[in-house]
């Protein structure tokens, strides 16, 4: 049970995978990229837990009230910034790709080979 | 003045964010734009510069907020300034500083974005040179990706540069992903994000699986990026189709931080922690020979000349990884030195082809075929870069070869010489004949690709071609970077410049006294023996030899249909190729994620059964 | 590659990876067992010497404040890059377009939707707001409340208000937003230096009470401009996308 969090990672990080290679669809992939990310939310939240602490946020409570690790969690949130950006960016790749290719099929986006 | 590693991250990011403010100022006025741009960039070249005068005595390290470690364990970020990484930055500094003022009369027209993501790229590329922290790493890996995505899809209204865009973002994306797994779980180990803390907590237990996949998942994300077999399909897509000042910057820097990276990595936070050095060891020098073999051998039968100058620098990136790879001070040595020699000819190469498709409007070497006859000056230029290339005697490269390859004698391996010299003598020969037949009509043109658009029309919407002269801004930077080559070659006592700065660089323990404690270590001791770095009479007749071959191998391949022998046996150099380069190469980048999970599945294979 | 090639390989590779990845994380402390150091550190002294509360805010925006600024510009970056990539084919596209109005190029919402978009638009900026203004205290900060301005936005183009969304998103007062976003938050940190501090380093005062709106020193004001920042390059990207699409609707059968 204990690495229950662990095994779960892993398992989204071959789904995300999975969808990226067999995409036929450029959105689909890029969905996938995210399904990737999300397994190192999960393992940043996973790796900081501390067992029947609460959140590091002293507001209501004892200032030395035993909390999990907040830095694990400042860290998933600079990487929420940094993956919808990466995001952002290659829809919009998409949107213009669709123009010019006229098809999203990663197998036929292809202009130089070889 | 204790400021300057700060400053030379900052300034770049503020005036890209005052040049996005002001866009709807400075957009009419192109000349200001382009003056504040490229004089950010000479501050910070400026800077850089006299930083590394500053850390040539020792590491400076700089606390961010003033959070200074408590008993060896940090809670800020620190930048961790060494001779060797303020040089890189300096280096990475010079080429956006070529590139700014080759595009001052490149491109015809220009949006605000342009300098703004310049500038994010530098300023990400200085971030992660000086950084000591592995996570403010990442940050600074992904500020280099998200710009240089941006720019390579700088001109949308092509197809070429979508796909390459496509492809480079999502391949390093996945390797970014990648390394913040190995983060997290060092993270989970360590609870420390100091590179120097997690150095220091590693190396006090026995390496165990969790280290050693740590380390293969957190260099992933640098091989792929440094374009290591294989990771490297990436490469030659979007290095074709990037507009060339940006080209310069992805050939000349970009790569070797991803191999930077990689040595910042082991020696920092792995090097006594893993131990087996001996495996890691053969680890990377296989992967760097495999990848200089096959980047030399898609580069000569390329038709494209940016993509061939993009596989050229594949292959080179597999020698420098062979030079980090030997894990010894020559090697290294070799390594930094052959990176900036590297840097400085690929620079003025890209640059010379810039000159090609602004007055002539393509890259297509068969159609091009002596068609550039006229542009005289950049045909010297470019021969004098390629012969740089090619390793010719007294230029850095061949300095830095020549090191590598004596580290890899001293080792008892010389099978890294003959590899080194065949990948040398394949992509030399490429680049000249390129020289010979583009500038100088020599032979007869190559045979057409089937898969490649002929004639002008290609690639034009980059800059209006035709113009009557070359301007003075775009070649004067492509001949200083080339006799910078030279230039580099000739400094006096470079070789035990570099190694005392290496020497300190692989010093584990002494880096992590300086960040933890603030203590200056004297005499960094050498991580392993080696030989001192000077010029052997081998290094000199293996130089000349190669270049020598290369030249050959070059008018081979411009004059074989002359020669009866050659012409009745159909033996075009590098016509076999084609089949299985075309089908490996297939632009899809699901089999580039492939071929990502394959291999790393193959590299964790073979480390673990070394190491068990 | 066939498609059979392509699955064997990548079956092959990602069994040798998965079990080489679980293997490693394996050697992890399992899940509760947190060995710290760094995160216990951080709880014990955070609100002792940030006056702020949240902890996870103080560090964002004190203790790992330059990895923030990273990211912001990373952000700024990719918000650059839609920019370029779309509206250079935007401009090529409005050449063509007629004058027809927004309304008419999208077929009408219905009265449900429109009603209650507008009803959240205003609880989503007010909300948006508060989470910007109470990063020291709370599970909150600016990235949550930029993004929440900019649903607040996306909520207006919902509503089938185009002339609204129209007006509230030119180009260039957005774009000059997101970069003062930035800007601001990286000269937040050059101050310090202009001080004698070290960058980023605190030099406002701190408050009285710890959890106050007002205390914490630089950590609000950080937060505040990362709002700023936030807000502005999600509405860029939004506008952007959706500009798009309407784009693609008014020009009829495609």
């Amino acid at each position: 049970m204990q690495y229950l969090p662990f095994v779960v990672v892993a398992w989204i990080l071959s789904v995300g995978l999975y969808g990226i290679v067999t995409a036929r669809h450029l959105v689909q992939q890029i969905m996938c990229l995210i399904v990737v990310q999300s397994s190192t939310y999960v393992l940043l939240l996973g790796v900081g837990y501390v067992t029947g602490a609460v959140a590091p946020y002293y507001s209501d409570i004892p200032v030395h009230t035993s909390a999990v690790d907040p830095v694990v969690q400042a860290l998933a949130l600079t990487d929420v910034v940094v993956e919808a950006a990466v995001t952002a960016l290659l829809l919009a790749f998409a949107i213009q790709a669709h123009k010019r290719f006229g098809t999203l099929d990663p197998h036929e986006l292809v202009e130089l080979r070889g | 003045m204790d400021q300057l590693p700060v400053l030379s991250v900052v300034v770049p990011l503020l005036v890209a964010a005052g040049l996005t403010a002001c866009g709807w100022l400075l957009r009419p006025r192109r000349r200001l734009l382009d003056a504040i741009g490229i004089a950010t960039c000479a501050a910070v070249v400026a800077m850089l510069a006299f930083l590394m005068t500053r850390v040539a005595r020792g590491d400076e390290v700089y606390w961010f907020a003033g959070f200074r470690p408590h008993r060896d364990v940090a809670i800020g970020i620190d930048f961790a300034a060494g001779p060797l990484s303020t040089g890189l930055a300096c280096l990475a500094a010079v080429m956006v500083l070529s590139s700014m003022i080759f595009s001052w009369r490149y491109f015809d027209e220009i949006s605000t974005y342009f300098h703004t993501l310049m500038l994010t790229f530098l300023a990400g590329m200085v971030g992660f040179c000086l950084t000591g922290d592995v996570f403010d790493l990442f940050v600074w890996f992904e500020l280099m990706g998200v710009s240089a995505y941006a720019l390579t899809a700088y001109r949308p209204e092509e197809r070429g540069p979508l796909q390459g865009a496509l492809n480079f973002a999502i391949t390093n994306s996945v390797g970014a992903y990648l390394m913040l797994s190995g983060i997290a779980v060092v993270y989970g180990r360590t609870g420390a994000l100091n590179m120097a803390q997690i150095g220091a907590t590693l190396s006090r237990h026995r390496p165990d699986g969790l280290v050693l996949v740590a380390f293969v998942l957190i260099i992933s994300a640098l091989m792929i990026k440094s374009a290591i077999v294989p990771f490297q399909f990436w490469l030659a897509d979007a290095h074709a189709v990037a507009p060339t000042p940006v080209c310069v910057l992805f050939s000349g820097v970009m790569v070797e931080l991803g191999l930077y990276g990689i040595a910042r990595v082991y020696w920092s936070m792995f090097g006594d922690a893993l131990g087996h050095r001996a495996t890691v060891s053969s680890l990377l020098v296989v992967l760097g020979l495999l990848t200089a073999v096959v980047g030399a051998l898609f580069c000569f039968r390329e038709r494209h000349i940016k993509r061939l100058l993009a596989f050229s620098t594949i292959s080179h990136s597999g020698l420098f990884l062979t030079g980090i790879g030997l894990l010894t001070p020559l090697g290294l040595t070799g390594a930094a030195a052959y990176v900036i020699g590297h840097a400085l000819v690929k620079a003025a190469l890209f640059l010379c082809v810039g000159v090609v498709l602004h007055r002539v409007g393509s890259v297509n070497e068969s159609w091009l075929h002596g068609r550039a006859r006229h542009l005289r000056l950049t045909g010297i230029i470019f021969t004098v870069a390629a012969i740089g290339l090619a390793d010719m005697p007294v230029f850095a490269t061949w300095l830095g070869k020549g090191w590598i390859e004596d580290s890899g004698n001293t080792l008892g391996k010389p099978w890294i010489t003959v590899i080194f010299v065949l990948a040398s003598v394949l992509v030399g020969g490429a680049v000249l004949r390129v020289a010979g037949g583009v500038f100088f009509g020599l032979g007869d043109p190559p045979r057409e690709d089937p898969g490649m658009a002929k004639g002008p029309g290609e690639e034009t919407a980059e800059t209006l071609s035709g113009r009557e002269h070359t301007p003075l801004t775009m070649l004067v930077p492509a001949a200083l970077l080339a006799l910078g080559a030279l230039g580099v070659g000739l400094i006096p006592k470079l070789g035990s410049v570099v190694e005392a700065a290496v020497v300190r660089f692989q010093d584990e323990p002494g880096y992590n006294a300086t960040v933890l404690r603030g203590l200056q270590v004297t005499h960094p001791v050498a991580a392993a023996p080696s030989a001192p770095a000077v010029v052997t009479l081998l290094s000199v007749l293996t130089g000349a030899g190669s270049v020598a071959a290369s030249v050959i191998l070059a008018l081979v391949a411009l004059y074989w249909r002359r020669v009866p022998v050659l012409r009745r046996y159909g033996l075009e150099p590098g016509a076999g190729l084609v089949g299985v380069v075309r089908g490996l190469q297939s632009g899809i980048v699901n089999d580039y994620v492939t071929w990502i999970v394959f291999g790393l599945a193959c590299i964790g294979g073979a480390l673990v059964l070394a190491i068990r | 590659m066939t498609p059979a090639l392509r699955r064997g390989m990548f079956f092959a590779g990602l069994a040798g990876f998965v079990a080489f990845y679980l293997w490693g994380l394996a050697g992890l402390p399992g899940f509760g067992r947190y060995p710290g150091p760094y995160g216990f550190i951080i709880n014990r002294i955070a609100v002792g010497q940030t006056n702020a509360t949240g902890v996870v805010s103080a560090v964002n925006f004190e203790y790992r404040g330059f990895d923030t600024v990273g990211e912001e510009f990373i952000l700024f970056a990719a918000a650059a890059g839609v920019a370029t990539v779309l509206r250079h084919l935007r401009g090529e596209q409005e050449g063509g377009r007629d004058e027809a109005s927004p309304e008419a190029s999208v077929h009408a919402t219905s009265d449900a939707i429109k009603l209650s978009s507008l009803l959240f638009v205003g609880p989503a900026v007010l909300m948006g707001w508060f989470l910007a203004s109470h990063a020291q205290t709370s599970p909150a900060g600016g990235f949550q409340g930029g993004v929440l301005l900019a649903t607040a936005f996306a909520l207006i183009y919902l509503s089938g208000e185009f002339v609204t969304f129209r007006r509230l998103s030119p180009g260039t007062a957005v774009d000059a937003a997101g970069a003062v976003g930035a800007a601001g938050f990286a000269a937040i940190g050059l101050t310090a230096v202009i001080l004698g501090f070290p960058y980023l380093y605190n030099f406002l005062p701190l408050g009285t009470k710890p959890g106050a709106v007002s205390s914490s020193g630089t950590i609000a004001l950080i937060s505040f401009f990362v709002g700023i920042e936030v807000g502005a390059a999600f509405i860029l990207i939004i506008a952007e996308l959706v500009e798009q699409k309407l784009l693609v609707s008014g020009r009829g059968a495609r």
